[in-house]
Formats: C-alpha cells, sequence, structure tokens
C-alpha cells in the first residue's frame, strides 16, 4: 500500500502544474505596467488634429482607455458595448486609434457611434509601443491618480463589462472618496 | 498566423538598415534576435514579420543610432512587454524556479537513484546468508528435481 503513495503523490502534483498551465492563456502576457503610471504622451486627437490626447487628460478620475483600429475584427464586435458604457455614462472612455487610416477610422465612428471623449491618432504605433500594446484590442483601467489599474486583452463584451471591469472601476472610484 | 512560413527562411532581412559602424550592426543583429515578437510569440523580432515586430525593430535600430546602450534598449522593451519579451529571463526571485528548477529535478532524480542502487547492492541486502527455514526449502527443491539430475537427454 504504502509504495503506491508516493507514486500517486507525485502524479497529482503533476497533475494540478499541467491543469493551471493548460487554463492560463499564452496569448495574454501579463502587463508590466500594471500600478506604474500612464507612460507620458501626447498625440494629435483622431477627429480634429488641432485637438491632442495627452497622458494628463487620464488624470483626475477612473477611466478607460481603448485601442482600437478599423483592421482589427474584435474591435468592431467590442464597439457596440463601448458604445453603451459610454450611452449609459459609467465611466469616461478614450480612444487610441492604432496604425490606422483616419479617414477610414473617423468613418467607421461616424458608423458605428463614437463611445471616446477623444482618440489619439497613432499612425505609426509609437504610443501603442508605449502602453506595450501587442494584439488589438487591449483596454486599461486608469484610476484618478493617473496609474494603470489593470489591462483587458482581447474584445470587451458585456459580461466581461459587467463581472470584471466594472466592479474594479467600481472600486477604484470608491478608493479615492 | 501571419508569421507561419517566415521562420523558414532563416535570417531573413526585412529592412535594409545602415550603421556607420559595423559593431552597431552587429548589435542590431543581436538585440532583434535576442527579442521575442509578442505577436507570433516563438519567433524573434528579427524573423517576424508581423507589423509590431517590423515597428519594434525600428525602435532598436533608432535607440542605437541615439547612442543608446544595449541595456537601456533591453530596459526599454522589458518596462513595456515585461521579461516575457525576453528570449532569456533574467536570474531573478521570481524566475528562480525556471532556471533552478531542472537542476533541482535531476539531483532528486539521481538521489532517488543512488538510494535504489545501494539497496540493490550485493551484501547491503540482509547479511547474505540464508535463514534455516530457506535452507529447507532449498535442499527440498534441489532434492525434487534430483530424479531428472540427467540433463543431457533432454539436450
Amino acid at each position: 500500500m504504502h509504495r503506491y503513495v508516493t507514486p500517486l503523490c507525485i502524479f497529482l502534483l503533476l497533475a494540478a502544474l499541467l491543469g493551471v498551465g493548460l487554463t492560463l492563456n499564452p496569448r495574454e502576457v501579463p502587463s508590466p505596467l500594471i500600478g506604474k503610471p500612464v507612460p507620458a504622451f501626447r498625440t494629435p486627437a483622431l477627429k480634429d488634429p488641432d485637438r491632442a490626447l495627452t497622458s494628463d487628460a487620464l488624470r483626475g478620475k477612473v477611466s478607460l482607455l481603448n485601442v482600437w483600429a478599423t483592421w482589427c475584427i474584435p474591435c468592431r464586435q467590442e464597439h457596440p458595448v463601448l458604445v453603451g458604457i459610454a450611452e449609459r455614462g459609467e465611466v469616461p472612455v478614450y480612444g487610441l486609434n492604432y496604425k490606422d487610416d483616419r479617414r477610414q477610422a473617423i468613418a467607421w465612428l461616424d458608423e458605428l457611434g463614437d463611445p471616446y471623449e477623444i482618440s489619439g491618432f497613432d499612425p505609426d504605433g509609437r504610443v501603442g509601443i508605449e502602453f506595450g500594446v501587442y494584439g488589438l484590442p487591449e483596454t486599461f483601467i486608469i484610476d484618478s491618480a493617473g496609474t494603470i489599474a489593470y489591462k483587458q486583452i482581447g474584445p470587451i463584451d458585456e459580461k466581461t463589462w459587467k463581472e470584471e471591469l466594472l466592479p474594479r472601476i467600481r472600486k477604484l472610484e470608491k478608493q479615492v472618496r | 498566423m501571419l508569421c507561419v512560413g517566415s521562420g523558414l527562411a532563416a535570417a531573413q532581412v526585412f529592412e535594409q538598415r545602415i550603421f556607420q559602424d559595423p559593431g552597431n550592426e552587429q548589435r542590431y543583429r543581436d538585440l532583434i534576435s535576442e527579442l521575442r515578437c509578442l505577436v507570433c510569440q516563438n519567433q524573434n523580432l528579427a524573423d517576424s514579420n508581423a507589423p509590431l515586430a517590423a515597428d519594434l525593430r525600428s525602435v532598436v535600430y533608432d535607440m542605437i543610432r541615439e547612442g543608446k546602450t544595449d541595456n537601456e534598449i533591453l530596459a526599454f522593451m522589458i518596462e513595456r512587454y515585461g521579461d516575457f519579451v525576453l528570449y532569456r529571463p533574467p536570474f531573478a526571485g521570481r524566475t528562480l524556479l525556471l532556471w533552478v528548477g531542472p537542476f533541482a529535478l535531476l539531483a532528486i532524480a539521481l538521489w532517488v537513484l543512488a538510494r535504489q542502487v545501494r539497496k540493490r547492492a550485493p551484501g547491503a541486502a540482509g547479511s547474505g546468508r540464508l535463514s534455516d527455514a530457506e535452507r529447507e526449502r532449498l535442499r527440498a527443491m534441489l532434492d525434487d528435481s534430483g530424479g531428472e539430475a540427467d540433463r543431457g537427454r533432454r539436450d
């Protein structure tokens, strides 16, 4: 009896390790930017090049920064969720239009609705690199001190929004008061 | 899927880079082969034709031309993309298991093996002598087979 205990323990340990490994998504690389201040940047606004989206705009209240592009197919799936968030006024949503064509991007917002307070235009992707962007869509929750609190990789759907992101945002908002 | 196939053509060059100093060219090549493309995760920047890899190659190129050191360039990448961007993760507390783990497992395996071998070695197990009961059994066996002692017949 005793001789089976050790192999059984080793097997269970391995099974547990492999089980954890299998449930992790290798596409989701944890961001080292979480807990760090928003990188300093300034980029012209998509719709009005005279205006700009800057890191300063992301301070003072909890906000979302959504990195999007018209060539990004999951962004189209995510877009109505963002429009809903903006319509309900749950949290200010900022956009970063990443490596895109200005005319196409504006046409997209005209057609599907514009949930963004302001959307920055980042045609060469350098601002994206500052944020460690590697696959669209990506969305950052930024707290009122301008610190990156959370990064959502992949599209936000209603479920992730209600169960993952909104509770985090409400918690961050409470911390301020 | 964009990345499939580009690995076949090893040392493919995507952009022409001009360096005044051949040492810098070597540094550029070394750096882009050390850094991982985050889009096609099993390729380095040098081998990947993903748009992000091209952007990161130009960041490396620009930083070298600005006179940044290798460590500064690697730190820039790690700050944004984490240790995952390196093909050789640093030796630190949180990567201890990664670096030491295989050697620890090997040491445990050798230790278990050594114990087993020692247990089975002649002389180690018991006195090597037969007990009275065993001697009795052995004699009974030998007596039983005594009748066919002329084994030559069967050969």
